[in-house]
């Protein structure tokens, strides 16, 4: 059954409650009617803007958001629900995250030993040919966070995959502080991870180099996906991209004339009512200010969440 | 390197405050109300003019504060600390003899109240706003908020009156000569004290190492440690001990401080022959070369634990220790 996903995510959302000015309580609804589709064998890239809500998914996948935030709609793993007790067994060993910044490593703990998840021989093997293959040398394992560089630390949370055999990597941003060719290097770690029947979510602000690379892009904005599709459409061009959205992102890709995406982003703290891109779309309508279905693509790649999309 | 610069740094700093503890403590006495000759002769006994004015040139009262300062403090310089008016002893003997009962009792309590503050507070930290956490949490307010001599008072009255367990007071047992005390003779009768003063800095310790502790739970890292599967007891050891230590050395070391100043309160309330007591004594009766003294001891000695303080945070921060490029 090649058809049931490794991971999939089904309307999704997540809420914080915080307290603002003493004692009002607020609901900040920062993820909402989210889905995504991670298979076997495919590199799914996750795009979208800063605070679109990216790290909060995969840190709701691996059962580590904050206790003041409340998830509902559903997270399977391989075809059943991932509750809490599963995830909690399943996480460092058949799901892995790379996080996203150096505040991830213990500040306090040199970085070569912390990226051992236990201390033996064999650990002590693959996190030296990881360092190896990342251009970490022998010197840096004995290193503290602190004496690193951003990139340094990046390929320090890349190598800690590799101490265990996951069938599910959640890659947070890993490429930006990397040189060009350092870069290729990791996509190609993931892609022959995926070639080995796997399966991987990228989360990542680079479209160029995501999408040499992927299978499927899923594209956030404002806590919710607005469109999956596959990797080469943002190759082939903007009308093969269904999303006001994704095509104003691929339009702003350097090679396609760098055209900047006019207005804001709304803030979770605003509370929405039909299409959350309304007031940055050109072809809105009356009825975008309904609920706004989805469309699913008929080959099954992907969806757009918009009624002019397709 | 460094660890040279800070000890260097702190020693500069000690000598002068120790030189500017010396002026103040010496004009606060100078200009107290107290006469030394009287108290010298001990209260009550009468003094004829010309016998006054005899022990007055004979201690140098005559001479201006200048001169007075200059001459206590060139003998100071000498490891000269004057004479007890009360003791009628070397002011250095004095204080060597107090202080070894009074530091049986501090280090009793201040061992007691870094490991309780630091296990209760790591507790608290990791089951944060769970029922133990609530409970214990109210238990220290409740303690940090109650004084000590009331503490010390209870303890008595149950303890030893009540229950008999522990002495109702002093250092040694009664009647019994000097070289006949054993060693556990005197720890048994510094428990009581010592429990009762460790009352006065467990809670705070406790309080902000649950802090610490919160501030480290939330952290990306150990966020990170989580999602890579390692389990709680793995998480406490590898990570949260290691970045608690640090914060919980400094504040034990710089917990001395509190400790020596409940020392007094407790001493008093136990009738514990110690520095504390002493310095009361010293105070009251007018003896103005041990409260001189014990000024100058009992600095140095709150200094030390800071300068200790900083030196292992320095050894174990790797910031600090390998970091050449943080100045400060
Ligand atoms: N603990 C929290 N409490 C309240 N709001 C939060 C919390 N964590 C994140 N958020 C909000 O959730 C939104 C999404 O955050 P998230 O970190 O997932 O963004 P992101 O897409 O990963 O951005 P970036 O690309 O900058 O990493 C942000 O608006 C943020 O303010
Ligand atoms: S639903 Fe309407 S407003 Fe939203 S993107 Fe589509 S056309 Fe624009
Ligand atoms: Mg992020």
């Amino acid at each position: 059954m090649k058809n049931i996903p490794e991971i999939e995510i089904e309307n999704l959302s997540i809420t914080f409650k915080i307290y603002e000015k003493g004692l009002i309580q607020k609901n900040i609804k920062t993820i909402s009617n989210l889905c995504l589709k991670a298979y076997k064998g495919e590199i799914l890239a996750v795009v979208g803007s800063s605070g679109s809500g990216k790290s909060l998914l995969a840190h709701a996948i691996m059962g580590i958001l904050p206790k003041n935030a409340t998830v509902t709609g559903s997270i399977k793993y391989k075809g059943s629900e991932l509750t809490e007790k599963r995830i909690h067994n399943l996480r460092g060993k058949e799901i892995c995250i790379i996080p996203q910044s150096v505040s991830y490593l213990d500040p306090l703990m040199k970085v070569g030993s912390q990226v051992m998840i236990k201390n033996n021989k064999s650990c002590f093997e693959k996190m030296r040919n990881a360092f190896k293959r990342y251009d970490l040398c022998e010197n840096a394992e004995k290193l503290y966070p602190f004496q690193y560089s951003g990139g340094m630390a990046r390929r320090a949370l890349i190598s800690t995959v590799e101490q265990t055999e996951p069938s599910v990597i959640i890659a947070d941003e890993p490429t930006p502080g990397l040189d060009k060719q350092m870069a290729y290097k990791t996509m190609k770690y993931f892609r022959d991870f995926a070639d080995k029947g796997k399966a991987v979510i990228i989360i990542t602000h680079d479209i160029d180099i995501a999408v040499q690379y992927a299978d499927k892009v899923s594209v956030f904005y404002g806590g919710t996906t607005l469109e999956t599709t596959k990797a080469e459409n943002f190759i082939k061009g903007e009308k093969y991209l269904c999303h006001p959205y994704t095509k104003a992102l691929y339009n702003a890709l350097p090679q396609n004339g760098f055209k900047p995406v006019e207005g804001f982003q709304p803030s979770p703290y605003d509370v929405f009512e039909g299409c959350i891109y309304y007031d940055r779309c050109d072809i809105r309508c009356e009825k975008c200010k309904e609920n706004i279905p989805i469309y699913n693509f008929p080959d099954g790649s992907g969806f757009v969440r918009c009624i002019n999309g397709y | 390197m460094n660890v040279i610069k800070i000890i260097f740094k702190n020693s500069i700093r000690m000598i002068t405050l120790l030189i500017a503890v010396a002026i103040a403590s010496f004009i606060l006495v100078t200009s107290s109300p107290i006469d030394p000759v009287q108290s010298y002769v001990r209260e009550g006994v009468a003094v004829s003019a010309e016998q006054r004015e005899e022990i007055a040139n004979y201690w140098g009262l005559y001479n201006s504060p200048i001169e007075r300062f200059e001459n206590w403090g060139k003998n100071i310089l000498n490891g000269d600390m004057g004479t007890s008016l009360i003791y009628r002893k070397p002011v250095s003997e004095v204080i060597g003899e107090k202080f070894q009962s009074s530091i049986i009792l501090m280090s009793i309590s201040w061992i007691i109240s870094g490991i309780l503050g630091f296990v209760l507070g790591v507790i608290m930290g990791v089951f944060e706003s769970s029922k133990i956490d609530k409970f214990i949490r109210n238990i220290c307010f409740i303690i940090s908020s109650t004084p000590s001599f009331w503490i010390g008072m209870m303890f008595l009255i149950i303890f030893s009156v009540k229950l008999g367990w522990f002495p109702i007071g002093f250092s040694v047992p009664i009647g019994v000569s000097s070289d006949n005390i054993t060693f556990s003779q005197k720890l048994y009768h510094a428990i009581l004290p010592a429990i009762t003063l460790s009352f006065s800095s467990f809670s705070n310790i406790a309080l902000h190492t649950r802090a610490k502790i919160t501030e480290i739970m939330k952290s990306n890292y150990i966020l990170f440690a989580k999602a890579r599967g390692e389990s709680l007891f793995n998480i406490i050891k590898r990570h949260v001990l290691r970045n608690a230590l640090i914060p919980a050395v400094t504040l034990q070391f710089a917990s001395i401080s509190e400790i020596f100043g409940g020392s007094i309160l407790a001493e008093q309330v136990f009738s514990y022959p110690g520095l504390g007591q002493t310095a009361v004594d010293a105070g009251l009766r007018g003896d103005i070369p041990l409260l001189l003294g014990i000024a100058l001891i009992s600095s140095i000695f709150v200094f030390l634990g800071n300068i200790i303080a900083n030196i292992l945070y320095a050894v174990l921060d790797p910031k600090i220790r390998e970091g050449a490029k943080y100045s400060e």
